[in-house]
């Protein structure tokens, strides 16, 4: 990569700070316990509008893993999101009536937060359907896990997004607060996934899965990117740069070997096929908020009115990261 | 008559505190060396905190920095303070704050009085050490180091290549010899005090402090001056990874730790609240003399280290993405390709599933569809037989199905109206074994109803992407195993070469091919293909087939006695 090349890169990332610097004027503190924030914590980022159904879960997931504060954007929810989370006590709670859409769904208003309280932690940037599942989740805190990266002067760490979904039409099986998704939503595609570099980035674009599969087979290219780097060592100077897909500096989307060996990854179960779905994709259609004039929420809805099975007898039942790694969909890299 | 431990401690001080209590309790004096880094109010506490043992002790306090001479002056200070003043010591161990023992104190020390002359140290030549951090070794001790390997590697690296560019070597002590090894060592007080008290000390020291990484060669290369009692291994457990840095140790590493049956373990992670509830747990009795034997753990760390310096062949996803020709193997196992067999032979998959113990499938690149065996709509991995999907990277497409498949070999039909994308790729992939029968296109052309304009076009057209192909698959960087015959000879012996290439999949039955796969009816191409070339186009792919037909004139079925042998 050139200089001029490099160059352009750090004016767009100026240009996303100053834009994240000019929407934390939509921002509205609703319960700001950020002072509760030590040194060394790990922090959790989400944005969110109507997911009361699954916070519950959500935070009790990330408890345990050990995340020590969650700052969280409520973008204008009439379900009681809000309510319940200013009550939690390690929820700091910001409030946003402003477009999801020209928030760029969300990420300026996490990258100024980001930038506000993620400076020297590391920091989860994940959606309330996303979970993560890292080598080792079972018996190792996530602490350990960032401290190992530390160690090994690792500043990003990925994790596929991977679509799980139950057995049977998505909405047979309703989902209930405090539920674990994944006693409904356990099954997920296992092998059809196509990775393409981003050579401007530098990141690597992974599409498949049970959405190209189903809604996208005559139109692979309009299939929603998989890629995330999810996990990072904060640096105000950072953005993310389309939701978590990829970061600027560059260097931060270097989270994959390119010599033949395997660096550490892990996966983001994502638990979007539940019930609550076709309601949501609904809302959604109506409210034209989500990327690429929401042409997959379009697409979902043609699909849902007639078969919303994604099922099929290849589909792989969800055990446990090791499952996942023998698979091929995560790595251990050097950590043992 | 005990060991004395010589801990380096720089954080997580409650850890530190915690096993210094341990060996203090076990009888062993503890001198401990603290970071000069550590601000003056945390160095209190941790002061205060242990002020109650009177076999505790703390050194003066150097400032530490990773790879340089101050680690070496650490435990130099320490050792001193620890023969001085606690004269009944017989062994020294070294040890850091993040050093936790895995078996009862007195064992330790039962094993050591069991062996009081000799001396616990790695100590290996440089020309047999394969794991150097930079790829340097004896280079180490000819080379100067002013810079940071840390914080100014472009600077680190570029002075080293300076210095070997011009030659420059620095002249080693005499009567030193080079040795290096893991720097955390057990030595006799004979041994420690001789190095320490030797009259030559300030000539070795003003040599060392300019020697890389000095703690991994001071007292490896002088324990070879005074002793010849040397054990060349570490009684401590510190296993490294590819970039030099120590593997850790984690609650989940319990039952391994415990059969490993070694002293002490480095590095634990300081928050590994089990493994140190269970092995610093008091009222443990000594009871076992075994050796220790770290051969699984070490297993498991190579292992570790190979997954990410080599990584799993024809794995690619969101942390491994090899460049090109750096796979370490393009697809995962190997697979059969076959290229015209199904236009000459009827049912051929359905033969060649019945003779081989392998997959077998369609044409998976065709253009309307994937071709799965048996006509599934979705397989292995969920792949789906959209084309388009397919079409998108068909190159992902190939190594998902047979990383998918993996334990069960995969075969396919390719031919020239399939989409010829992934055709390069198999051409160089080893694991490919491509088995092509030139021409044999031309057959489903020979009993269409088309019109033979369009005929013509669409031989030209084929004939031209096959030629392509061939000249792929002849190309010097073709590493796949590959056969190609034309038409005319296979017609001619079909059984010889099929025999060939089942054999290479694997037989389902180990015996000769006693059913051959049935051939269409050719009556007539030879004629067909003079058409053609009276048409001005030269179907030069398929061999010799004389107009005059006389090989078509060989009856459709009696081709089966002669390929029988019994």
């Amino acid at each position: 990569m050139g200089a001029w090349m490099s160059y352009r890169l750090r004016l767009q990332r100026k240009r996303w700070r100053i834009r994240a610097f000019r929407k934390r004027r939509e921002l509205s503190e609703v319960a700001n316990r950020t002072a509760q924030i030590k040194p060394g914590d790990i922090v959790a980022f989400t944005t969110l509008r109507n997911e009361k159904v699954r916070l519950e879960y959500f935070l009790k997931y990330y408890r345990r893993l050990g995340v020590d504060h969650f700052v969280m954007v409520d973008n204008a929810s009439d379900d009681g999101s809000r309510e319940y989370l200013a009550d939690q006590p390690d929820v700091s709670l910001w409030g946003s009536a402003g477009s999801y859409k020209r928030s760029r769904f969300g990420v300026d208003w996490l990258n100024w937060l980001q930038w506000q309280y993620g400076h020297g932690h590391w920091c989860l940037t994940v959606d309330p359907d996303e979970f993560l599942v890292y080598p080792f989740c079972d018996t190792r805190p996530i602490r350990a896990l960032t401290d190992w990266l530390d160690a090994s002067s690792i500043k990003s760490f990925s994790a596929m997004l991977l679509d799980m979904y139950p057995k049977g039409p998505i909405d047979a099986f309703p989902y209930n607060s405090g539920q674990d998704p994944f006693e409904i939503a356990s099954w997920f595609d296992s092998g059809n996934y196509t990775t393409m570099r981003n050579h401007k980035f530098g990141n690597l674009w992974i599409q498949g899965g049970p959405r190209a599969r189903a809604f996208f087979p005559d139109r692979p290219e309009r299939a929603p990117a998989l890629n995330k780097i999810p996990l990072v060592k904060w640096h105000r100077q950072y953005t993310y740069v389309s939701s978590t897909h990829m970061l600027l500096p560059r260097g931060l989307n270097a989270v994959y070997d390119e010599w033949g060996g395997e660096k550490a990854s892990g996966i983001l179960l994502h638990a979007k096929f539940l019930d609550t779905f076709s309601q949501k994709s609904a809302e959604e259609l109506e409210r034209r908020q989500h990327y690429a004039n929401s042409h997959e929420y379009r697409a979902y809805h043609e699909r849902l009115k007639d078969n919303p099975d994604l099922w099929c007898k290849w589909s792989e039942r969800y055990i446990n990261w090791r499952q996942l790694e023998i698979l091929g969909l995560m790595s251990k890299g050097n950590w043992a | 008559m005990t060991v004395g431990i010589v801990m380096l401690v720089h954080n997580a001080f409650d850890r530190a505190e915690q096993v210094a209590r341990h060996w203090s309790a076990g009888g062993c004096p503890v001198v401990i060396h603290v970071d000069r880094k550590v601000p003056q109010p945390a160095y209190q506490d941790f002061v205060k905190a242990l002020s109650k043992l009177d076999n505790v002790r703390f050194s003066k306090r150097h400032r530490c920095e990773w790879g340089t001479w101050s680690l070496v002056a650490a435990s130099q200070t320490a050792s001193e303070q620890m023969l001085a003043e606690f004269p009944d010591v017989t062994h020294v161990y070294l040890a850091s704050g993040s050093c936790l023992p895995l078996r009862p104190v007195e064992e330790l020390q039962q094993y050591l009085a069991d062996r009081p002359h000799t001396n616990f140290i790695e100590s290996v030549t440089t020309e047999d050490v394969p794991w150097t951090v930079g790829g340097l070794s004896l280079e180490r001790f000819t080379l100067r180091f002013p810079f940071s390997w840390k914080k100014q590697r472009k600077l680190f690296d570029t002075y080293v290549k300076l210095q070997r560019r011009f030659g420059y070597r620095r002249r080693i002590p005499q009567g030193l010899e080079p040795h290096l090894g893991s720097q955390w060592w057990c030595l006799t007080r004979q041994t420690l005090s001789a190095i320490l008290e030797d009259p030559d000390r300030a000539v070795y020291e003003r040599y060392f402090k300019r020697v890389w990484i000095p703690d991994e060669s001071y007292y490896q290369t002088l324990v070879r001056l005074y002793s010849g009692m040397v054990e060349s291994r570490s009684l401590t457990l510190s296993k490294f990874d590819f970039q030099g840095k120590p593997h850790i140790f984690y609650d989940d590493h319990l039952q391994l730790l415990r059969r490993s049956n070694c002293f002490v373990a480095r590095k634990i992670w300081p928050r590994a609240n089990r493994l140190y509830d269970a092995f610093l747990a008091s009222g443990e009795e000594a009871q076992s003399l075994a050796e220790p034997n770290p051969g699984k753990i070490d297993r498991i760390f190579a292992k570790a280290v190979e997954r990410r310096t080599r990584g799993r062949a024809g794995l690619y996803m969101q942390s491994r993405f090899p460049n090109p020709d750096w796979e370490n193997g393009k697809t995962c196992a190997p697979y059969s390709v076959f290229e015209g067999f199904s236009d000459l032979f009827d049912d051929f998959e359905g033969w060649l599933g019945k003779m081989v113990g392998a997959r077998v499938h369609g044409p998976l690149f065709a253009p309307d569809r994937v071709h799965f065996s048996s006509r599934q709509r979705i397989y292995a991995g969920a792949l789906c037989d959209s084309a388009a999907l397919r079409d998108y990277n068909p190159v992902a497409f190939l190594t998902n199905l047979v990383w998918n498949t993996r334990g069960e070999r995969q075969c396919f039909q390719f031919g020239p109206r399939d989409n010829q994308e992934p055709a390069w790729f198999m051409a160089t992939d080893s694991n490919a074994q491509i088995s092509v029968i030139t021409g044999a296109w031309a057959v489903p052309l020979f009993h269409s109803n088309l019109n033979f304009k369009d005929i013509r076009r669409e031989a030209a057209r084929l004939q031209k992407i096959e030629a392509e192909h061939l000249h792929v698959l002849r190309s010097p960087h073709t590493k796949a195993r590959v056969r190609i015959w034309s038409m005319a000879d296979f017609v001619e012996s079909p059984m010889e070469p099929l025999q060939t290439i089942i054999d290479e999949i694997g037989v389902r039955h180990p015996r000769r091919l006693t059913e051959a796969p049935r051939m269409v009816d050719l009556q007539g191409f030879g004629h067909f293909l003079q058409n053609l070339k009276n048409q001005g186009m030269q179907p030069h792919l398929m061999g010799d087939f004389p107009a005059s037909d006389r090989q078509g004139q060989v009856p459709a079925s009696p081709r089966k006695p002669y390929l029988v042998k019994k």
